[in-house]
Parts: C-alpha cells; structure tokens; sequence
C-alpha cells in the first residue's frame, strides 16, 4: 500500500514476490534482533533505577511510619525485616533480578499487593489516554501546521503560531484545571474527574460511553501541549519541502495546489513528523502524570510519582522496567513504519 | 410616603428573612425519620489508602475507610464520653489495676464467624502489641489480657493507666479477626486489602487509583443501620479537583479538611454543601514549630523564647489559615478540655522583649541588622506548611534572625528530623490523638529521642524534672491525680519551649447538605456513618 500513495512507486516490476519475500525475511531478523538489543538496554535501565532509589534519602518504613503517626523502634525493625530491607544492598539487587527474569515483579509492601497486578490495572487507562492523546495532538497539530505553511506568512500562520506558542508556554496542569471549572464545572457538560461514573454504569455500552465522556478532558489537556509542538514541526518540515526542486517540477507539470500540498509536501514532511513523534510518546506517556493528578485518571504516572513519593523501589523498579520497553517498543514501531511511509526506507 | 431606599431595604429585610427560612428548613427536616437506602460518594483523602485496616496503619485514608467497615471496643460521643460499641459494658476496678469489659453478644465477622473474646486477645496480642505504631506505649501498663469467657475481656494492669480507656475507638483501636490472621505475617496479609470486619459497611470492591466501594452489612449488629446502602470512596489527588467534585456534586462526603483553605469561604457559600468542624477533638491536629535543642542557637532557652515572642500567631492564623484555626497556648489543645490548662507561661507578641532576649544570649545586631542565620525545615505535607514557614521567616526578620526556608519530600524530611537530627528547627504537624499520654509525651520524655522514628522527641529535649512529671502521670493512681501531672507537664514543656504550638487546627468535613445524621461524637472524623442517610 506504500507504493500506491507514492507517484514513483519505489519496486516495479522485477519479481515482486522474491522481493517481498527475501524483505520479509529481514523485517523479522531486523525485528527480532531489536527486540534481543532490548534486553541488555532494559538491565541497564533497571541497574540505573537501582542505584539511583537506593541514594534517595530516606525508605518507605520511614514514610510509613510518617503517615502512620508515629512508631517505636522495634515497629521499624519489624517493618524493615518484613520487607527484606535489613539486607545488604547487592543481595536485594540480585534477589529483585532474579525475581523478574522468573516473571516476577515482586510485591508492593505499601499498597500489599503484586506489582504485576498493580502495572496491570493501569496500563489500559495510560495507553487509552496517551493514544487518545495523540490522536488529538497530530490531528490539530499536523493539521495546523499544514495550514500554516500553506498561509505562510498570511494572518492564519500568524494566529496558528501565536496559539500554538501560548498552549506550549501554558503549564499542563493550568490548562487542564482551566477546562476542567469551564466544560464540568461552569457548563456541567462533562465530568470533573475519574476514569468512569462512580456507580449506577451497568452493561459494556454504558461503561464505554461513560469512560468516552471522562476521556475528553485530559485527553484535550495533553493533546493539546503536545498539538503545539507538532504545529511548529510540520509547519517547519513542509516549508523546508516547499523549497524542493521535486515541488517545483510537480507545480510546473500543472498539479493542483492540493495534490501538491498533500501528496508531495505533507507526506514527506511526515517522515520527520514521526521520527519526533516517537520521540516524544517517552514524554507523552510522563507528561501524563500532571494531566493524571488533575483528573484523577487510574494511570501509570501517578503510581510512578506516588511510589517515588513512598519510596516503594519494588513498585518503581516495575514501572521503570515497563515504561522503559513500552518506549522501547515504539520505538522500533516507529522504525518499521518510516518503511511503510517509505519504501526508500530498508532494513539492513 | 416611601422612598426608593426604604423600599430597597424592605426588600433586602424580606429576602434575608426568607433566606433565613431557607436555612432553617435543613434543620427542620433533621428531625424526620431516615430515609433507607441510596448510594453515599465520598472522597478519599489524603489520598488514597495502602491498606483498608487501621489495626497496624494508621494513616488518615485507612483510617476514614476502615472505620466503616471495622468497629472498635469503645466510642466516643460528645466532648470524649466513652460510648459502648464492641463493648457493651466496661468497669474499671477500685484500685484502677483491672479492666473488665463484657462484650456484645451475636455480633458477626462479614464472613458469619462469631466474634468473640479470642478476637480482641488475639488482636492485642499479636498485633497491637507487635505492629501498631503507638499501641506499644499506651498499652505499657498492661500486664495480662485475660479472657475467662468468649464475651469476657480482662485487662490486668501493673499500675493504674487512664491512657487505655481513651484508645480503644475503632479509629485508634480495630480488632483483626483471628481465623483469618492466626499464623500469618499480619503487615503482609492479603485480607488487609479486602478486609473482613464487624462494622456497618462491608468491603465489595478496590479499583486502584479510582475507587473503593463498600456496601451496607445487612447482618450488622445495630439492626435496621446502616442506612446507606453502599459507599463509593473516590481517589482524587488533586485540591482544586475535589473542590470542583463538590461543587458539581460529584463527591458528597469528605473529611481531613478536603479542599483547600481557599476554597472553604466558597463550599461555605454554596446552599447545597454544608462544613462540619465538630468531629476532631480526638484527633487534636495543631501545627507546631520545634526546635533542635542540641546545638547553637537553639539549645539556649532565652532563644527558644526570644522566637515565640517574634511571632504574632493571631496575624499567622489570619493570614495563613484564613481564620481556620486558633492561636496556640499549650501542647495540649484546648479542645482536650479534660487536660488543657491555661495556666502556663506565654509568650505575647513582643519584638522588644524578643530583641532583649537575644542580647541576653548573646546574640547581639551585626552589620545588616542580623544576629545569625539559621535554616527551617518545612514539613512536606502540601504547600500550606510552606506558607507557615513563609510567615516566620518574615516575623523573625524583624528581629535580627535571618531564615532559610529548606524544601524536601517527605521520606527526606523524616531522615533529616528523626535519622540524623540535621536541622536548626521545623514547622511541623501534630496529632494529640486523644490523650497527651499518647500525643504529648512523645515530644517532652527523654525516653522518646528514638533515631528514626517519625513524630518522636526530634528536638533532643531531655529535662529529668520533666521526665519525672511524666512518669508520676503514667503511674498515678487516680484519674484527677493523672490529670493534674499533665497540666504540671504543660507548664514545664511552656517553661522550657523545646517546640511550642503555633496553631490549632480548625479542620472540616464537607457534605452534601442532603447528608444527615453525621456524628458530632470527639471522633466523628473517623465515625461509623452508620446513622447516616441521604434527604430525598
């Protein structure tokens, strides 16, 4: 389907089938020894995320007893050895690989269930909002973009940019706040916080649209900061096409402006789109946790900041270790579709 | 004749008149008979609960939820009289060394197991006594628990101790069913998420990070209660959200001060929400400014003092609690009306008498107008301790003291204060639970400078005058004799001012106005809600 969008199709011709076959054979050896590449990256990030909680200051039996009220000596002790604490800190290291090389993330003292179980309940609501996310933030932000190049220089560019400038410049959680007193509390059109009405959703269809109306505000929140920065980009990458000497052959064959806009500048224009894009789902999924705590949304970036927050290493070794092949993983998504956006594009 | 001002102010007379009507109704209909059923939602605060048992966590969150779902032996109604519950009768004996309790018979664990005597042992025993974070110390006195019978409980004491009567509320006190913890570690139980109670509500579901929800117990022991057929406890982390939960009528129900003080001049405006204060004289919050006695400049009295004369706590609880609390005197709250003396040094705002006390120590004005530099630790818990600290610094700029403010997170925090005692002084939190035995000695006894420990004596204060007042309370024979050691330990604690109260907390419930039958008992923070139904 690559070929079909593209004026010069990049294979014609010559034995397709053998092409096709010998390019899916690499596709899966190239996939296959991303993902073995992943493996020393993911110890890597783990052994970092050790190190770095064991050197924050204070642990969780502290921060159990803090909220707790108080506490005796003996209380901590008992705390700490329950918790594996007292023992030296490369056996707790090598206890805790150990663990997860036998699928085991452990167990979260503070919220006294699995990690596994945790990770687990959150992922959907993270992925749900961060795709939902995205989608807002590369259609209004490819699409402004693309106008405002089209109007280059013209009033709308202006406003484009000038919008766009304001909502990067506004801190999420400003914003987040501000639409959430607008369209829940003054108009009541939607819900204030949540992930799904309290009680009283019985049935798929109910429960669906339910969490759909919950979705829009932090959806709208973090697609719009990140609907920002794409705008700026797109309409960067296609002024730099604009200039092209394909551009320029395609205008004097007598293409429409249209044709030319969407089929020979934005489609290239998008290759760079994407490639920022995917490096930018590692902040979309962080950046999740202010859009999160305004809207009290079930997500992994709140676990994360409360885990910090209670210096519960069991809980944030597990969240590292997912979120950092969640990143790993789009990753290599993004790198398999520069092929299927373009066909120049092959895996050695 | 009438002129268009008095028309306007007949107008204005019959509006207020009828906005009084207005007001009054709500109290009018309390006297109706409860309605049954419907659903409650409530907002979880602070945060959202690690466990659902406040046997061994006795954080806020667990301790708002688990109260629905477990009972306690005692508690209390208004102005901290003792109420049965689990118990239904208690009686201490003639030389104050036994206490007998006779508990309630047919009361049922959720699972239909008999509740019995074995229960409360096994409880004492194997957890209060081993993992709760204060029970160690109030039940110090305790030689024996005893249960002759399964409805029997005896406590044997080694000395008469007031303290135990005053910390058996479910809040401070829950009871763990044996059969499903005998033999286990308790901290790691998997009940402690699902947990098996006796109280009004039974636990249905936990959806982490979104919301718990609780249904009414229909074999519960107080028949025909609760009211409420299901609690929906819901996770919101962020203040300006549940206040905007409030205000749409998202969430109904929320204690531990739920939105923040900015916010609580327009709840109070809004017809349909309704602020309760009564409820948190158990809990006895204040917050507090604590001073590390073991170095310079701290460790000279006349500094300690010089600070609390620096600072007008009147304008400090204008400006930074916006009327939401009361001027410190004591370290044992005036709302702890049995302890609380007034008769106790103070310390009027009086910059002259501060800028004496520290040429008297030594601490003379140099170039700039300063004496020293010191630093303040602000407790991390949310930015209002910020503001607090924001305000001293100001108040003792203006006598010659220069003052860092220092932010850190929470487990940071503790080490700092209780790990490695690096700090000049904090402005700090402290709940007086009830009884000074339990929320007053920990800051003034020498035998509570314990490293690591939060909440403990972190100023490193040890006076034996002092230690001896504290022991002679612990051991003395009658309630009034007790009594009157610890008003002598107010006004040794004032004397010496190794911390001192800035503010009593004046902290608030928030309901939907349709919410009736909330309990004004001293701990109706962490009530049952079993009298509790919603107005059609």
């Amino acid at each position: 389907m690559a070929g079909t969008l593209n004026d010069t199709p990049a294979f014609s011709g010559v034995d397709e089938e053998g092409v096709s076959a010998a390019t899916g054979r690499r596709q899966r050896l190239y996939v296959l020894t991303r993902v073995a590449q992943m493996l020393p990256t993911l110890l890597l990030i783990l052994l970092t995320a050790f190190v770095l909680l064991q050197m924050a200051p204070g642990d969780m039996v502290q921060v159990l007893a803090g909220e707790a009220g108080g506490g005796s000596p003996e209380y901590l002790a008992s705390l700490r050895q329950s918790f594996g604490l007292d023992q030296p800190l490369h056996v707790q290291f090598l206890l805790y690989v150990r663990n997860v090389l036998s699928g085991n993330l452990g167990f979260s003292f503070r919220n006294n269930t699995s990690v596994a179980a945790l990770i687990g309940a959150r992922l959907g609501p993270t992925l749900l909002l961060a795709v939902a996310g995205l989608a807002i933030a590369l259609l209004f932000g490819v699409g402004a973009g693309a106008l405002a190049a089209i109007r280059r220089g013209k009033a709308l560019d202006q406003w484009i940019g000038g919008v766009a400038l304001l909502i990067y410049a506004t801190p999420g959680f400003l914003l987040g706040i501000g639409l959430m007193l607008l369209f829940a509390v003054k108009l009541q059109w939607l819900p204030v916080s949540g992930f799904a009405d309290s009680y009283g959703v019985e049935g798929f269809w109910p429960y669906t649209q339910s969490v759909a109306r919950h979705l829009v505000l932090p959806a709208l929140t973090l697609g719009a900061l990140h609907a920002a920065i794409y705008a700026r980009f797109t309409r960067g990458a296609m002024l730099e096409i604009y200039g092209q000497d394909y551009v320029r052959t395609a205008r004097s064959k007598g293409l429409t402006t249209r044709r030319i806009t969407v089929r020979h500048v934005l489609r290239n224009a998008l290759l760079p789109i994407i490639t920022v894009v995917g490096m930018q789902m590692g902040s979309l999924l962080s950046g999740a946790v202010l859009v999160e705590t305004v809207f009290a949304w079930p997500g992994l970036g709140r676990l994360a900041f409360e885990a910090m927050q209670q210096r519960d290493f069991n809980l944030l070794a597990g969240l590292i270790l997912c979120s950092g092949s969640l990143v790993v993983l789009i990753n290599l998504a993004v790198d398999l579709l520069y092929t299927v956006l373009d066909p120049r594009v092959s895996h050695q | 004749m009438q002129t268009p001002q008095f028309t306007h102010a007949l107008r204005r007379m019959t509006l207020n008149l009828l906005s009084a009507l207005c007001v009054a109704l709500p109290t009018a209909a309390m006297a109706q008979t409860p309605v049954r059923g419907g659903t409650l939602v409530v907002v979880s605060n602070p945060g959202e609960p690690a466990v659902l048992t406040a046997a061994f966590n006795q954080q806020g969150a667990v301790a708002a939820i688990s109260t629905k779902l477990f009972d306690g032996l005692l508690h209390f109604g208004e102005n901290f009289k003792l109420e049965p519950e689990l118990a239904t009768h208690w009686e201490v004996s003639k030389d104050g060394k036994e206490i007998r309790f006779k508990l309630r018979p047919n009361v049922k664990w959720h699972d239909g197991k008999p509740f019995t005597s074995a229960d409360v042992k096994f409880t004492f025993e194997e957890v209060w006594l081993k993992v709760h974070p204060r029970a160690r110390s109030t039940f110090a006195a305790v030689e024996s628990l005893e249960t002759p019978d399964p409805l029997t409980v005896v406590l044997k004491l080694r000395n008469p101790s007031g303290v135990i009567l005053s910390a058996l509320n479910s809040a401070e006190a829950q009871i763990l069913p044996k059969h499903l913890y005998e033999g286990t570690d308790i901290v790691r139980n998997p009940w402690n998420v699902k947990p098996v109670g006796t109280g009004p509500f039974r636990f249905k579901e936990w959806v982490r990070g979104e919301r718990i929800v609780l249904e009414r117990n229909p074999d519960y022991w107080d028949s025909g209660k609760p009211y409420l057929d299901q609690l929906v406890y819901r996770i919101i982390p962020d203040a300006t959200a549940r206040y905007a939960a409030f205000e749409t009528g998202a969430v109904q129900y929320g204690v531990l001060s739920p939105v923040s003080i900015n916010d609580v001049e327009r709840v109070q405006k809004n017809k349909n929400l309704q602020v309760e204060y009564r409820g948190y004289e158990w809990l006895a919050s204040s917050n507090v400014l604590e001073f590390n006695v073991r170095k310079p400049p701290f460790n000279d009295v006349r500094v300690r003092r010089a600070v609390a004369h620096a600072i007008d706590l009147g304008a400090m609880v204008k400006v930074t609690a916006r009327g939401n609390a009361k001027p410190g005197t004591s370290p044992v709250l005036s709302t702890q009306t049995r302890f609380f003396t007034t008769d106790v040094p103070s310390y009027p705002y009086d910059v002259k008498q501060a800028a004496r006390l520290l040429d008297e120590a030594g601490f003379p004005v140099k170039e700039a107008g300063t004496r020293f530099a010191v630093t303040l630790d602000w407790l991390p818990f949310g930015e209002s301790y910020l503001r607090y600290g924001e305000f001293i610094k100001q108040s003792l700029r203006r006598v010659g003291i220069d003052v860092t403010l220092r932010s850190q997170d929470l487990p940071q925090f503790m080490r700092r204060v209780y790990g490695q005692n690096d700090f000049d002084f904090i402005v700090t939190h402290r709940a007086g639970f009830g009884d000074p035995q339990i929320g007053t000695d920990r800051l003034f006894w020498s035998k509570t400078i314990m490293k690591d420990v939060p909440w403990s004596n972190g100023s490193g204060y040890s006076n034996p005058a002092m230690d001896g007042l504290i022991q002679a309370a612990h051991e003395a024979p009658t309630e009034e004799r007790r009594i009157e050691y610890y008003k002598k330990v107010q006004r040794q604690a004032l004397t010496d001012i190794p911390n001192f109260t800035l503010m009593e907390n004046r902290m608030y419930t928030i309901a939907t106005a349709r919410l009736r039958g909330l309990s004004t008992g001293s701990d109706g923070v962490y009530e049952s809600l079993k009298n509790a139904w919603l107005a059609p």
